[in-house]
């Protein structure tokens, strides 16, 4: 057993680190998501050389062939850096489709993205189904060799951004049955797809989308026809793994900032860090943000596990991560009194930020829920 | 000890739900309803003021000599309950209820004929100078200081967190006239005229992102404002005594009403909310116990106000248990809002741009879901104004309980 970093992963860190130092402090993330565009291209491009973009893709797909740690530490750093660039949709969770794609996919699509000329998006969720991956009424109908997609997808994250999109669709069965489910790769461009782009609170950008007889050769297929359910719960935790990470990140700056701000904030003649009820929410604020980091370790080492374990590791790290995040976000606020109110300050939004992470792939109920039915 | 009403309560119902019914129109519903920080414009504030004014109940906690309704304590509890019921927009609290009892106990009588008939008319929008920057929960510290020159004061400092000032035609300032070793014996409560040369009212932008002339908070600057001797109420350097009396009234009020409000949206999206399968987020047991929990809980703090207030003719002050209603009501506010935030899933993600949302574009999502999201960041801002709830907690230790 083993928790210290290698010298390679150390690297990795301290080269985020200094990407964010060089590219990311708060007024220019604050340019950035006030732009029309709402990322920075530039950005994406530097990740690119950076190698980061290629994180989890094999060699011979073109990557650095790292595993769920190095992912981990990227999301951490990005985490701290609010980085808003679409890093978990387009690398982890459609980087995950697609490396687990067939060989012609990998060759076709990989390079693109790995290059940061294509951003992706994954678009699951639709408005009836809530955070149930598998109530999917969005139909993919067979005629030859050619499917139909048809139907709507809500809240597509990352997706104005995007030009490739991974869709979860129904091939057969009914609304909610995890038989049944496909993937497919489909252009943003194509024919009778056609979206509605707009900001979230949390400065990222998402869309409404709607598919209207939108036609698909079967090589977009990921997989086999119906039988997507559970690559799509593998590639939802993994997901979750890396929101987790970020979510560790913009705690560890929320604290950071929150005692730093109560030892120098003066009120009836002392630093208000000297208030024994602020200084045990603080405590407790950390104790929070301790087992958070421990719960994201947890989910990153046992990714590879069989599925009930993994999925059981997913659903416990996502409940941790949940109830700290709201009452980190909300501490931190209080702690800073109106300053923490303020769109000046950078507090907000680190928590505006982790409240969109206890929402992602499932809030704490959800997951309490799924571990329940699990154990 | 009972709970009836009798039939007299039971008209006077049905005359609150007829007022309400002809007075508060469909347009102010809609405009209030997509409301991100729960304000709307000042056009709909006047408009609703004036005609509660009209039907003499803008004021129900005044006595009656100044124009107060002399309304039971049942009938308080009664009008309360079916305004809240109704979403009524509620009454701009600065001038009615915190600088009016000021005036009414420590004011001279040319104060209170000058100014009382015009906040009882909303003739006069008032808001309150009390926090600066280096001065929040330590209020007593406050460095805004009025100079006397003769006849008239000559104030220079800051306000900050002062809501609605961009409306404001007064503003009630809490300034420093002396300096001494207590910093409580040397604050003064004064009244300024916002149209006086010198005084800037700067936007502040909250979580909510509000865009000005919308936002919900400002920063007030002061530079060389002459102020009339005349303005000052009470006596110079009396201030703080003035002003605690004043927060009793801030935080003193009942909460319940509208907390009751807050549970029945909650249950209204809870039946509306699709979570697959056919099933619907009311039949969730997980949620709907906490959604109960909630409703229990507001339902013990209805009973401490019915308590409280009952006990109280009009015009008294609740006194240091107003820290209880302040704690429990402003938690209770923020525990409503995050289940909401729950309810309603990925629909508390869009950002929502204007103030009154949905006034340009369809919503994404159902039209309900646009106001949650900003509601719930912005009612962070509860357990910190008017005192903290930690400072709250230390008045009821030290007053209360004797610790």
């Amino acid at each position: 057993m083993d928790f210290s970093f290698s010298e390679e992963q150390t690297l990795l860190r301290n080269t985020i680190q200094s990407f964010i130092q060089d590219n990311y402090d708060f007024d220019k993330r604050r340019e950035i998501i006030q732009s029309e565009e709402g990322m920075s291209k530039d950005n994406w491009k530097q990740l690119a050389e950076l190698g980061l973009l290629g994180v989890p893709f094999s060699e011979n797909d073109g990557g650095l062939e790292f595993g769920s740690v190095e992912t981990m530490i990227v999301a951490e750093e990005f985490g701290k850096g609010l980085v808003v660039e679409p890093y978990i949709q387009t690398v982890v969770t459609c980087g995950g489709f697609l490396r687990r794609a067939s060989e012609a996919q990998r060759q076709e699509y990989l390079p693109s993205l790995i290059s940061g000329d294509e951003i992706w998006a994954f678009a699951y969720a639709e408005p009836q189904g809530r955070f149930n991956l598998a109530d999917i009424k969005v139909s993919a109908s067979k005629n030859g060799n050619d499917y139909t997609l048809n139907g709507d997808k809500c809240v597509v994250s990352a997706a104005p951004w995007a030009q490739k999109l991974i869709v979860s669709a129904r091939t057969s069965g009914d609304q909610s049955d995890k038989e049944g489910i496909s993937l497919f790769i489909v252009d943003k461009s194509t024919d009778g797809v056609s979206t509605r782009d707009y900001k979230t609170v949390d400065g990222s950008m998402a869309s409404e989308i709607s598919f209207e007889n939108v036609k698909l050769n079967s090589s977009s297929l990921i997989g086999e026809e119906g039988d997507a359910y559970a690559l799509i719960e593998l590639v939802a935790d993994e997901t979750i793994a890396a929101l987790c990470a970020e979510a560790i990140g913009a705690m560890s700056v929320l604290n950071e900032t929150t005692v730093e701000y109560c030892k120098t904030r003066k009120q009836f003649g002392q630093p208000i860090g000297k208030f024994q009820v602020l200084q045990h929410r603080m405590v407790d604020m950390f104790m929070q943000y301790e087992q958070s980091v421990s719960m994201t370790y947890m989910v990153n080492l046992k990714l590879e596990e069989e599925d009930v374990e993994r999925s059981k590791a997913a659903s416990g790290a996502k409940v941790q991560i949940c109830n700290a995040a709201k009452f980190i976000g909300q501490s931190a606020v209080q702690l800073h009194g109106g300053m923490g109110m303020t769109d000046e300050l950078n507090v907000g939004h680190y928590f505006k930020r982790l409240s969109m992470i206890e929402t992602q792939l499932g809030n704490a109920d959800h997951h309490l829920k799924k571990y329940s039915l699990a154990s | 000890m009972d709970l009836d009403f009798n039939q007299d309560d039971i008209d006077f119902r049905n005359e609150v739900r007829d007022f309400i019914k002809v007075s508060y129109t469909q347009e102010m519903k809609d405009e209030l309803a997509r409301s991100k920080n729960g304000s709307a414009s000042k056009e709909l504030h006047i408009k609703w003021q004036k005609s509660l004014y009209e039907k003499g109940w803008i004021a129900p906690n005044w006595p009656e000599e100044h124009g107060g309704p002399g309304f039971t304590t049942t009938q308080k509890y009664i009008f309360e309950t079916e305004m809240a019921h109704a979403g009524a927009p509620r009454t701009i609290p600065f001038g009615l209820s915190m600088v009016a009892p000021v005036l009414m106990e420590f004011g001279t009588e040319e104060q209170k004929k000058k100014y009382l008939p015009d906040i009882l008319s909303t003739k006069v929008w008032w808001c309150q100078g009390y926090s600066e920057p280096g001065s929040g929960s330590d209020l007593a510290s406050l460095q805004c200081k009025a100079e006397d020159k003769g006849d008239h004061y000559l104030v220079n400092g800051t306000k900050i967190w002062t809501t609605l000032a961009q409306h404001a035609d007064m503003i009630f300032c809490l300034v420093r006239t002396s300096k001494t070793e207590k910093p409580q014996e040397g604050i003064s409560f004064l009244l300024i005229d916002m149209k006086s040369p010198g005084i800037d009212v700067r936007p502040l932008i909250t979580l909510d992102q509000s865009p000005s002339p919308y936002q919900e908070v400002n920063q007030v600057f002061f530079e060389d404002v002459k102020v009339p001797k005349e303005n000052l109420v009470g006596e110079e350097n009396k201030g703080w005594t003035y002003a605690k009396y004043l927060l009793e009234f801030e935080r003193g009020n009942s909460y319940s009403p509208s907390l009751y409000r807050g549970i029945q949206k909650l249950k209204d999206i809870a039946r509306d909310t699709s979570t697959g399968n056919g099933k619907y987020l009311i039949n969730d047991m997980d949620f709907i116990n906490k959604l109960n929990q909630c409703e229990i809980e507001v339902q013990a703090l209805e009973f401490v106000e019915l308590r409280i207030f009952s006990a109280l003719s009009a015009g008294q002050r609740v006194g240091p248990e107003s820290s209880i209603l302040k704690c429990r009501g402003t938690e209770l506010q923020q525990k409503i809002q995050e289940l909401s935030v729950e309810a309603i899933g990925y629909w508390s993600s869009p950002f929502v741009y204007d103030t009154f949302a949905n006034i340009n574009e369809p919503s994404i999502g159902p039209e309900y879901a646009m106001t949650i999201t900003p509601s719930y960041l912005n009612g962070r801002k509860t357990t910190i104004y008017a005192g903290s709830n930690e400072i709250q907690r230390n008045i009821i230790s030290k007053a209360v309980l004797g610790l």
